[in-house]
């Protein structure tokens, strides 16, 4: 795990320079904690949780006693467990949402509520020794048998020397909050030349119906805006695994069906919907608090009073029962001049023909965490959540690394190659009608399983393709003032634009050319350009490749706090992640102190002992070699 | 394993060739030149060995472990054969520096003889057989751990250090019974001293059993010690007069011409 340090405190794992030293155990059960905290003889510890003992308690205990721990090894099952995990705090966001003292107080930190009764909390806490997380294969079976051979302690006696051990690296840069590590990585004043930590940050994804001129910003006159938002990110408590399957893929990937499926009938809307995808939402809502503030400060193409309504697609994954829940806020609906019973009833008669059913929630609880919150802030607008569960998540793994294609049932029989895998409809996906299954299989594929097919590859901007083979993370990547996009928004970006966008006949130096072009059929403020690397020609590896006009665009992620330098603020989120050198572990056999001190010690003794004795030999040599027959008197 | 067992083991390993350095060779220039460059001819005979076992690794099959193991045989024996070659070509070369460097300089007599050049050229052979014996296994010792994992004693850094001790003052010793022997064209000896080397150079071969390996080692150091001593003019009765502290009286009434 990785710190990450917001406007009051750091949280995650940080371990001491050189990395940290200790003596392997393999914990069998809670009570056994004892000999590493209390009893053991070699300490620190360097301690084996296998994945059931992965728990808040065992994790508390630790972090307590960590003056004996040297670090944690968590083994991963290679099943997800079934009594459900969630790292995550069991009110999620609950700072920066809508509900607060002035807004609706009786619902602020889910006195109504709880969003995630499984949630432990451990990824906010602060650990003072590193927390790595491994697979359980034959590295890690190497391990085991390393501890069972040499540190077991067999029948109350005390294992031997030498003893097995582990050492693990993963040096963070950054300490105390968001606002030291910002000041620190002014070049000024650290020694460290690029800085300690990096703002999270990323892009989000917007595309909408009708051309849009980007480049007037602010409020547009006639235009009616129908936004369509999800979210794009998760996280886990390890960095790098973060799949987020249903609280971020099932929206996205549903979202994006829409959108293809929208795509031929747009003519006959009258309002514009803007499709957008947010990104960093885990994180206190970086992107929607981004959007908002630009669209507050008319620094975006629409602006607050352009939107109609909004309609957020949250974790859809559909359980046993096949319901969907259409979630609002009480306190905005109080106010006559926001509509949302017309948004619902539109949504169950859109829903009546299909083998779901929608239905409101028979509580009066406020909104779940969703971008939308961020927007009722700022304006009451009606909108609507659309989620799989009434009250509490019925998502058991909320923002853990078991939150993957498992848990929704994506099975794909294991002796299918790739491309199999790719076509077969999974039980997920025939929810939907055919001509939209043919996509959704296929983005769920992409998203959850394996990135590298044949069906996105075509989809794909061409110089990009290095950047996206491996599994996908959800984690949202940090920035250094100027915002990367990385893989899910790439992703989201490319699908999209394919989805919803034309071919344009254009040759390929002016379709990738960011200048502004003299040519009328590219207009560049209204449509934007990319240059897809196209199908496989048959019995060949070259490409057709093509460019792809759309109406897809990016916008930055990045929290107004870090625009305005308001490292301490407490409206906007002020998440930023510590920067590293190494991560890495090893292990070896350490011999015991005693040992290193007797060979030191010898060492000094010989030394000590053959200065003595050269010193008295070379100032008796004259007498000793005396009778030697050396023809000349030399000196010696 | 730690900062304590690189120390101990690099004070075990170059304690008597350092303790010798500082009280006999540090203070004369001449003496630290031949040092030296007793040491570079050493390098040399490596180099040199070294490029054959290189060239002849990469001919061989590298599949067959019995022949690579042979190839190391054969490499160890040459390289044995190639620094005692280069100690011979060195006692050439200094013999025709000292009468190079008596015709330059005014005095008459010869500024170092060749038996102190003996024990000088010896203990360069020493210092840097046994730098490159134990650097590369010193620096690991450094680190936190020890050696083991894979079912190995743990003693290799000890040994190590002990055999490169030995090594270095076998050397040392070698060289002084060498030169000697050149000197009165005594080949007997000068074969002997190379099959001593061979000797303890295969004793290695049966590491890791360290016992076995150290403790001969130890023996032959103990018996070149002895003959080292008695070549370099040493005697029982030179001891026997050093301990019983009459260096003086011995000087002052024993005063025979030579």
């Amino acid at each position: 795990c990785v710190r990450l340090l917001n406007a009051t405190h750091q949280i995650g794992c940080q371990s001491s320079l050189s990395g940290d030293v200790g003596v392997l155990h393999l914990l069998e059960s809670e009570e056994n904690l004892d000999w590493v905290l209390r009893t053991g003889p070699n300490p620190p510890y360097m301690v084996i949780l296998e994945s059931t003992l992965f728990t808040r308690p065992i994790l508390m205990k630790l972090k307590n006693g960590s003056s004996r721990v040297a670090g944690v090894l968590a083994v991963q099952p290679t099943s997800n467990p079934p009594e459900g995990f969630s790292p995550h705090t069991s009110c999620p966001n609950e700072n920066t949402g809508v509900y607060s003292e002035t807004y609706g107080p009786s619902y602020a930190h889910c006195n109504v509520t709880m969003w995630n009764p499984l949630g432990t909390g451990i990824s906010y806490e602060e650990f003072d020794f590193p927390i790595f997380s491994v697979k359980d294969d034959n590295d890690t079976e190497v391990i085991r048998r390393c501890y069972m051979e040499h540190n077991r302690a067999v029948n109350g006696s005390t294992p031997q020397y030498p003893l097995c051990a582990m050492q693990l690296m993963s040096h963070m840069a950054a300490v105390t909050d968001t606002a030291t590590c910002m000041r620190r990585n002014a070049p000024t004043f650290s020694l460290a030349p690029d800085g300690v930590c990096d703002p999270l940050g990323d892009a989000n994804i917007w595309a909408s119906t009708k051309p849009l001129n980007s480049s007037t910003k602010g409020h547009k006159d006639g235009v009616s805006v129908v936004i369509a938002a999800t979210k794009l990110d998760s996280r886990s408590f390890f960095f790098d695994v973060a799949p987020g399957a249903d609280s971020a893929a099932t929206g996205l990937v549903a979202l994006l069906a829409a959108a293809s499926a929208l795509h031929n009938a747009t003519a006959e809307l009258n309002r514009t919907i803007l499709y957008t995808f947010f990104n960093g939402e885990t994180f206190d809502y970086i992107g929607s608090s981004r959007m908002v503030y630009d669209m507050a400060k008319n620094d975006f193409t629409v602006d607050l009073d352009n939107i109609h309504s909004i309609l957020e697609v949250g974790q859809v994954a559909l359980g046993p029962d096949s319901r969907l829940w259409l979630h609002s806020d009480p306190v905005s609906k109080r106010n006559s001049s926001v509509n949302v019973e017309t948004l619902v009833s539109n949504l169950q008669a859109a829903a009546a023909g299909l083998n779901l059913s929608l239905g409101e929630p028979n509580v009066t609880q406020p909104l779940p965490p969703s971008s939308f919150q961020r927007f009722l802030l700022e304006r009451p607008i009606p909108g609507v959540v659309i989620e799989n569960h009434q009250t509490s998540f019925t998502n058991k793994y909320y923002q853990s690394m078991f939150d993957n294609a498992e848990y929704l049932k994506l099975n794909y029989p294991p002796n299918l190659t790739p491309e199999e895998q790719l076509e077969l409809v999974t039980d997920s996906a025939k929810v939907a009608p055919p001509w939209i299954g043919f996509f959704l299989n296929k983005m769920l594929y992409t998203f959850l399983v394996r990135v590298n097919n044949s069906w996105f590859d075509q989809l794909v901007k061409s110089d990009w393709t290095g950047v996206l083979s491996e599994l996908m993370l959800y984690e949202i990547n940090t920035s250094e003032r100027k915002v990367k996009t990385t893989e899910p928004a790439l992703m989201v970006q490319c699908i999209l634009a394919n989805l919803t966008g034309s071919i344009a006949n254009i040759t390929e130096g002016n379709c990738q050319d960011k200048k502004m072009d003299k040519d009328e059929n590219m207009n560049k403020d209204i449509y934007s350009y990319l240059w897809v690397q196209g199908p496989v020609r048959p019995n060949s590896t070259e490409r057709d490749s093509f460019c792809v006009r759309s109406l897809v665009r990016q916008s930055k992620a990045l929290s107004p706090a870090f625009e305005l330098s308001e490292y301490t603020s407490k409206n906007y989120s002020t998440w930023a992640e510590s920067r590293w050198s190494a991560i890495k572990g090893r292990i070896f056999l350490v011999a015991s102190h005693d040992l290193e001190m007797l060979t030191l010690g010898v060492g000094v003794g010989v030394l000590l002992m053959s200065l003595l004795l050269t010193y008295i030999v070379s100032s008796k040599a004259d007498i000793l070699f005396s009778s030697g027959r050396e023809p000349t008197n030399a000196t010696y | 394993m730690t900062a304590a067992v690189f120390f101990g083991c690099t004070f075990i390993a170059f304690g008597p060739a350092i303790a010798l350095f500082l009280f006999t060779i540090a203070r004369e220039p001449l003496r630290v030149i031949f040092l030296i460059a007793g040491a570079f001819f050493w390098l040399v005979s490596l180099l040199l060995s070294s490029l054959v076992w290189f060239i002849s690794v990469q001919i061989s099959n590298k599949e067959s472990a019995a022949q690579q193991k042979g190839l190391l045989i054969f490499g160890v024996v040459l390289s044995v054969l190639l620094q005692e070659t280069f100690r011979f070509g060195y006692y050439k070369l200094l013999k025709k520096a000292n009468e190079g460097l008596l015709t330059l300089s005014q005095e008459e007599t010869m500024p170092i003889s060749i038996r102190q050049l003996a024990y000088v050229s010896g203990l360069g052979f020493g210092f840097m057989s046994g730098a490159f014996s134990v650097v590369n296994i010193l620096a690991d010792s450094a680190g936190p751990g020890t050696v083991g994992i894979h079912g190995d004693s743990q003693h290799y850094f000890l040994s190590s250090a002990f055999m490169t001790m030995a090594i270095i003052l076998l050397h040392m010793f070698w060289g002084v019974v060498f030169f000697d022997a050149c000197e009165k064209r005594c080949w007997w000896a000068v074969g002997l001293v190379v099959v001593i080397h061979l000797v303890v150079s295969c004793l290695t071969f049966q590491n890791p059993d360290y016992t076995a390996t150290l403790v001969p080692a130890y023996v032959i150091l103990f018996g070149m010690g002895v003959w080292a001593f008695y070549t370099a003019g040493g005697s029982l009765r030179n001891i026997k007069l050093c301990l019983t502290c009459k260096d003086k009286d011995f000087l002052l009434s024993n005063h025979r011409p030579r």
